[in-house]
């Protein structure tokens, strides 16, 4: 492990002293926190974390390790990982190798020393804004020049950065490309008898939401976040579930369209960024959270049942549940913290989609029961 | 759902006396459940025995009953009340024991009471190990393999079907009292003996050994909607076959990935669905074996316990207070969360740093019993401490502990390594030594694992011994290596250095010792370098909100959040951990100085490092600083705030030891200043005190040597008393009554503190010891209370029982005692409160003590007379008088008030119960009535004693005691009992005409009087041997009886109280009287 002096510099001018547990880097980004105990391996793996400079509010991390089994996708996504202090002897039977290993490897940065609550407080009252963090320049007003020089969030589409570049089958809890020349028809379903057939709109998936589907008994055709409706209707799923996602939904208005022309026609399910862009499709509005719902012990409402399901997060935006048509929206969850939306359905369409993430991973898994609701509608319809 | 309507008045069930397993956490449940309740407009009615707890401050209930927590007494008081409800969750296992009894006497049924929080049988699904193998089996969880046996014979051919070793826990128990681990047949014969003679219902579980397994503990609330969160995860550093209480544990847990929590987490709640808890919390222990992550379930507690204390104290979530809201009602959604004030209950605190629970032992007090841990557990308190990083916190939880350490060693205590010319007499610790304390898990295994590491052993090598997690012992071995580090540091500590130390959680005492400095010189250097803590809030949430409460912990980083006032504030300086000696009535003490505060308009600042504590729950005062009450964290705290003042004459010993080193660094003390404190506790100064005021005490003197300890002996004659100079508590305290026993004894005290000289005073045989609490204005001194004790001088006088008014002291006499009292206060200009004990013997008062603060009998003496001593102290401290606070005399109570000690020889086997100087109890208990005999039983029933009615007392007193256990032995055969008695003991009554049976002595061969109470044939002993003579014999029949639960006295005067208590017992059924009405009457 090399220890080197770092600097974290914010746009508005304040600079962290730490020191960096995976050698000489630099990176930038937005500066969120998480405010999750554990999973921090599902974290960094998460791809709505693209271009975000994540801290951990639980001041230890790297005490378990990591292991093969614990991602969220094929990488680290990450720009950068910023802890209170970093534990470099991990314990836990499943464990291969080090969080500093982990994140070496795959060039990403790790610092630690930092006062993650500071920034947390901060983060808090000023919201969410763009860093740059370094080893090799430690000037702070050069640093902070440079954090006004990173684009913001808003109205950068992210998804068509990690987006699958090609369809793939998801199948025993991984995924299974699809033959180059395979035309997406409904051909393409394997157990169409036995299993629902979901295509899914990959806009940063997590694994694990892929895992909760084929569990909840479905076969699953992932899809590129650009696939138009018409190669949908020529597959013929069952149901066409919309994924998580990193940003702002707004800039990405080709997947808006599409939604918008699939809307009614099999049953539709969202997560995340995925009820961001059905909301947009439905004529509601998005908007950025000051500093999000990053963490894994949100209290959610459903309205439906009265009970409170404790939830995992991750989003910047939000839909404005003002925004939506109330003649056909329902409004099925509500955040308990701040009254934000979590969930809504179609009144006549056979439509769903939650805020949270109810494939947990990590967080609890409260809400698990969507995935069968998602393949009750598609046994409906 | 909200409030429900039909619940308008409701009945709690309070844990009792604080003994070993269950100390004050449940006043501090209590307490916030009371506070919970009436907030929402309910009538509280409370039964507690325990008169040192805030709960049972009249004030907390409506109805507040001061009896036995026996299931006669709740009914009575459900006869008498008529509650709606009964709540039994939040009294431990004591109130939800007392409440299934009550249940099965079809109380709750004829008088239309519904228990709420749990049910009869959640609870019972929860603690028969039967049904809740079946309700495991049935939710897919496991639980370890086990057979549930009533006898020995099946507990044998169980155990063949396991296969050893094997853990054996008796049914419905405390703190797994009596269980055990079981190596090997013989083993298993004796521990499943005292297993099934330690259940309520004779039934011990064998079970599974999953020793060394990782060992959790997970926090869960549900309410009437069935939503369920977790509140927190605790794991345990001590793996499994350490019983929790007696591990040091850490919370949030540190080794699970998210996947293994979650499973966890999902066990947890399918266990609260499937075990039926309607609402409240839970505590539900797992172990996961490190090797394959294999989970299984080890036990759940349906009620507030010790450990969702710790986990409210670690998240900031008020676990009893949200119970209480739940258990009339309310769903989580429909609380707000206090801390946030902007969130509701509804959600799962997530914390940002990092908890460490230290348990504190008094093995030192039980010499006979060996320093082991194992699934019984033997702590007598505990203590918690916060950082930001595990290093940080442990380190502070080290220095909190109040054992003299200052962290992860280096501090000047160690012990050395090898031989030290500069210790003579100690060789230093061997290799084997080390690895035996790795693997046998005692109160000193945590510096072992320091020994372990700085002899070289590695991490697997102590993990193969220990199975303490390699996580731990790294942070630990961190430690280490920046300790190495500071020492190889030439010269002054560089600022980087500094400040990385203080983040790894070293004290300035540390640094001085590994630099050859002074605690004031690191101190300087860290001025110079502006290296000052930063405080930060415990919010439940990770700042994700902003928090209304401020409830705070120091650490070393950028940004300080204490929120500083301009008002005038005070500081109030806790007690610490539990331990004997100092326990629960100090802390209720430091609460009362806190609502003083309140009253007065002065901001209170309270700072403890006890989780278990009412004092630390963060609405008590109007800032909670959760910290080691050292000198440095102090100081930092006071150089911050900059208060009008310090209080330190509430916190017991912790504090006074502090008092001293604070005025001299300028801090304003509150009260009676420090030279009066020293002035009292300093010998001669103390003696010329007397002198001037023509006071007496008992003939003394002060020995530096074997031979000057022989000269004072021999001039003042014996029995003398001898102790160290220093010393806590009545600690290594000793009556001698020879030359030779005196030899001895001085020279391992000298031995043990070569610096500080021997006391030596005359005993006074048979005085009969009087306990003054008296408080000042300065001007004014009003007597607070007069106690007299039922046993005579020589015992403790937080052994011994005491009777408020005196009984037997004649009205010049007291006044002679207020006279001394208030004389001796006016010369030390005692500000506050002031304790006195006095001895008299033929019609002399001889002064035995004096303690310019707070004492362990101010709650009691509260409770008796209804006038809160404490807080009237407190404004004293702020400048008001007597008059202007409306005491202008001495309340006398027209009722009796008996104290009784609960003492925890239950837990230590081997160890004499002869009570002796001293002190050796947990808690106390009080009974009031209009008579004596009447509040005498009463207090012995609320300490756990039966009182047979009838049956056979067995007699066997010295010859000293002959004279006096004539009336007893004459009211016992008055009253239709049977005395059985030995040769002796039997000759003497024979003589006098009162007639007995013999009975054998152990040493004169069976069958012997053990054999009796073995079978059953002796309901009461009375067996006195304060002497020296051969106390074998004494001393199996005493541990008999508290093997067979017979209730026994080693003093005559005891003998006959308990004569009275039964005496008033067979008189007439007892009855139930609130505190409201003692006082308005």
């Amino acid at each position: 492990m090399t220890v080197m002096d770092a600097l974290l510099a914010l746009e508005d001018g304040r600079t962290y002293p730490c020191r960096s547990f995976t050698g000489p880097g630099e990176t930038s980004g937005e500066v969120v926190f998480n405010t999750s105990m554990s999973g921090y391996q599902e974290v960094l793996t998460d791809p709505s974390y693209r271009g975000q400079l994540v801290t951990m509010t639980y001041p230890l991390m790297g005490n378990y390790g990591v292991n093969a089994e614990d991602i969220e996708s094929d990488r680290i996504q990450v720009s950068a990982f910023l802890v209170r202090e970093y534990q470099p002897f991990y314990s836990n039977f499943r464990a291969a190798a080090s969080l500093a290993e982990y994140l070496t490897a795959q060039n990403i940065m790790g610092v630690e020393g930092l006062d993650t609550r500071a920034l947390t407080r901060h983060i808090r009252t000023a919201g969410a804004m763009r860093a740059v963090i370094s080893t090799q320049d430690l000037n702070p007003e050069s640093l902070v020049a440079r954090a006004n020089r990173i684009p913001t969030m808003a109205g950068q589409d992210l998804a068509t950065g990690v987006t699958t570049r090609t369809p793939y089958y998801w199948e025993s809890g991984k995924p299974v490309a699809i033959p180059a020349d395979t035309p997406l028809n409904s051909n393409i379903w394997r157990h169409r008898k036995t299993k629902h057939a979901v295509a899914a709109y990959d806009f940063g998936i997590k694994y694990n939401i892929l895992r909760s589907l084929e569990s909840a008994g479905c076969e699953i055709v992932v899809v590129p976040a650009a696939t138009g409706p018409d190669v949908i209707r020529a597959m013929a799923p069952g149901g066409i579930f919309l994924s998580n996602g990193p940003g702002d939904p707004e800039p990405i208005r080709y997947a808006i369209e599409t939604i918008r022309k699939l809307l009614g026609y099999r049953p539709l399910f969202g997560i995340c960024l995925g009820i961001q862009l059905l909301g947009l499709a439905l004529g509601g509005a998005t908007y950025k959270l000051k500093f999000g719902h990053r963490g894994t012990n949100q209290p959610v409402k459903n309205l439906l049942t009265g009970r409170v399901e404790i939830t995992s997060q991750n989003h910047g935006f939000a839909v404005d549940t003002k925004s939506l048509p109330g003649n056909d929206i329902e409004i099925t969850h509500i955040n308990l913290n701040d009254n934000t939306l979590e969930g809504f359905r179609h009144r006549r369409l056979p439509i769903f989609a939650v805020q949270y993430h109810p494939e947990a991973s990590p967080g609890p898994h409260d809400a698990k029961y969507l995935f069968d609701d998602f393949t009750q509608l598609m046994d409906k319809y | 759902m909200p409030k429900r309507s039909d619940l308008h008045k409701i009945l709690i069930i309070g844990a009792g006396p604080i003994i070993i397993g269950q100390a004050c956490e449940f006043d501090y449940s209590g307490t916030q459940a009371c506070k919970a309740l009436k907030e929402e407009g309910c009538k509280v009615v409370l039964l507690n025995s325990n008169p040192a707890t805030i709960m049972t401050d009249p004030e907390m209930a409506d109805r507040t009953y001061i009896e036995p927590v026996t299931p006669e007494a709740v009914a009575m008081i459900i006869e008498k009340e008529r509650p709606d409800a009964l709540l039994p969750t939040l009294g431990g296992q004591t109130g939800l024991n007392t409440a299934i009894k009550v249940a099965r006497m079809g109380i709750l049924e004829k008088y239309g009471v519904e228990m709420i929080g749990a049910s009869v049988e959640s609870i019972q699904k929860a603690e028969d190990r039967d049904l809740f193998r079946a309700a495991m089996a049935r939710i897919g969880l496991r639980i370890p393999r086990s057979g549930i046996v009533t006898d020995l014979n099946a507990a044998l051919a169980v155990a063949d079907e396991i296969g050893y070793p094997l853990i054996v826990r008796p049914s419905y128990t405390l703190g797994g009292t009596g269980g055990g681990v079981a190596y090997n047949p013989e083993d298993l014969l004796e521990i499943a003996k005292a297993g099934l003679d330690a259940s309520l219902i004779n039934q011990v579980m064998l079970e599974e050994s999953v020793i060394g397994w990782k060992e959790y503990e997970l926090e869960v609330m549900r309410d009437h909607n069935d939503n369920v969160v977790i509140i927190c995860s605790i794991e345990n550093m001590d793996p499994m076959g350490v019983h929790t209480g007696d591990s040091i544990t850490v919370a949030p847990a540190q080794t699970l990935s998210d996947r293994e929590y979650q499973s966890m987490r999902d066990g947890a709640i399918a266990i609260m669905r499937e075990i039926g808890v309607d609402t409240g919390g839970s505590n539900v222990q797992f172990a996961v074996n490190p090797k394959t992550g294999e989970m299984i379930v080890i036990e759940m507690n349906p009620r507030v316990s010790r450990s969702s204390a710790l986990a409210s104290k670690a998240t900031g979530f008020p676990i009893a207070k949200i119970a209480a809201k739940l258990a009339v009602g309310y769903t989580l959604d429909e609380i707000p969360n206090d801390i946030t004030g902007e969130t509701l209950a509804s959600f799962e605190p997530t914390l940002d740093y990092c908890v460490v629970k230290i348990p504190r032992w008094t093995f030192e007090k039980f010499p006979e019993t060996k320093d082991y841990l194992t699934t019984s557990m033997k702590s007598v308190g505990e203590t918690m401490a916060i950082g930001r990083t595990f290093k940080e916190a442990m380190q502070k939880g080290l220095r909190s502990l109040e054992i003299g350490r200052f962290g992860f060693g280096s501090d000047g205590k160690d012990l050395s390594l090898e031989a030290d010319p500069s210790r003579p007499g100690e060789s230093g610790l061997t290799l084997a030594e080390i690895e035996q304390k790795l693997s046998i898990p005692n109160s000193q295994r945590i510096f072992f694992l320091r020994y372990a590491l700085l002899k070289g052993m590695s991490i697997e090598s102590i993990y193969e011994l220990s199975h303490i997690d390699p996580w731990f012992l790294h942070q630990l071995k961190q430690i280490l290596d920046f300790e190495k580090q500071i020492a190889a540091t030439p010269g002054a500590l560089p600022a980087p250095i500094l400040r990385q130390a203080k983040t790894l959680g070293f004290s300035d005492i540390q640094l001085a010792h590994l630099k050859g400095t002074t605690e004031d010189g690191i101190k300087k250097l860290r001025r110079n370098y502006n290296i000052t803590p930063t405080y930060k809030l415990v919010d439940t949430c990770a700042a994700e909100f902003q928090a209304a409460t401020p409830y705070y912990y120091s650490t070393y980083e950028i940004e300080n959040e204490a929120r500083l006032s301009d008002r005038k504030k005070v500081i109030i300086l806790g007690g610490g951990p539990n331990r004997i000696g100092q326990g629960i009535e100090f802390d209720y003490c430091c609460v009362h100085a806190s609502f003083a505060l309140r009253e007065e308009g002065v901001e209170s600042i309270m700072v403890n490092s006890n989780p278990e504590t009412v004092s630390t729950d963060y609405d008590t005062s109007d800032k909670l600083y959760f910290e080691p009450l050292t000198k440095e964290d102090v100081l930092h705290i006071v150089e911050m705030e900059k208060p009008l003042g310090v209080i330190v004459q509430f916190g017991g010993q912790t504090p006074l030891n502090l008092s001293v080193p604070l005025y001299q660094a300028g801090v304003p003390i509150l009260g009676t200043q420090p030279e009066s404190i020293d002035r009292a506790e300093d010998r001669e100064h103390f003696q010329a005190m007397l002198n001037k005021l023509g006071l007496i005490q008992p003939a003394n003197g002060t020995a530096q040597n074997v031979e000057e300890a022989c000269t004072i002996a021999e001039k003042i004659g014996y029995p003398v008393i001898v102790r160290p100079s220093y010393v806590l508590g009545g600690r290594a305290m000793k009556i001698v009554y020879r030359r030779k026993e005196l030899e001895n004894f001085t020279r391992l005290a000298i031995l043990a503190s070569p610096e500080h000289p021997v006391l030596i005073d005359k005993f006074l045989e048979d005085a009969l010891e009087v306990d003054v609490d008296a408080v000042s204005d300065g001007t004014v001194t009003i007597i607070a209370g007069i106690m007299e004790h039922i046993e005579a001088a020589g015992v403790h006088s937080g052994d011994s029982a005491c009777v408020l008014p005196p009984y037997s002291i004649g009205k010049e006499m007291l006044a002679t005692i207020a006279a001394a009292t208030k004389a001796m206060a006016a010369e030390l200009q005692v500000v506050g409160l002031m304790n006195v004990q006095y001895a008299i013997k033929g019609n002399r008062l001889f002064v035995l003590e004096v303690n310019p603060r707070a004492s362990r009998t101010i709650p009691f003496v509260s409770k008796a007379t209804g006038i809160p001593f404490a807080k009237l102290a407190t404004k004293i401290m702020l400048g008001r008088s007597l008059r202007e606070l409306g005491i202008t005399r001495e309340i006398i109570p027209a009722h009796i008030s008996v104290k009784e000690a609960v003492l925890p020889f239950n837990r230590f086997p081997g160890v004499d119960t002869l009570l002796g100087p001293e002190m050796k109890s947990t808690g106390e208990v009080m009974g009031i009535d209009t008579a004596f005999g009447a509040a005498y039983a009463k207090a012995q029933l609320g300490a756990g004693q039966n009182l047979p009615l009838s049956g056979t007392v067995f007699i066997s007193v010295q010859d000293a005691d002959k004279k006096t256990a004539l009336a007893v032995a004459a009211l016992f055969h008055r009253m239709g009992f049977d005395i059985v008695a030995t040769g002796g003991t039997h000759a003497f009554l024979e003589s006098q005409g009162i007639p007995s049976s013999v009975i054998n002595k152990v040493s004169l061969g069976r069958p012997h009087v053990v054999d009796a109470i073995k079978n059953g044939k002796i309901q009461f002993i009375i067996n006195t041997g304060l002497g020296d003579a051969p106390r074998r014999d004494g001393y199996l029949i005493r541990r008999a009886a508290i093997q067979f639960n017979i209730p026994y006295t080693t003093t005559i005067a005891g003998a006959m109280a308990m004569g009275r208590g039964i005496s008033a017992l067979k008189e007439q059924r007892l009855t139930v009287k609130p505190l409201q009405e003692y006082h308005n009457s």
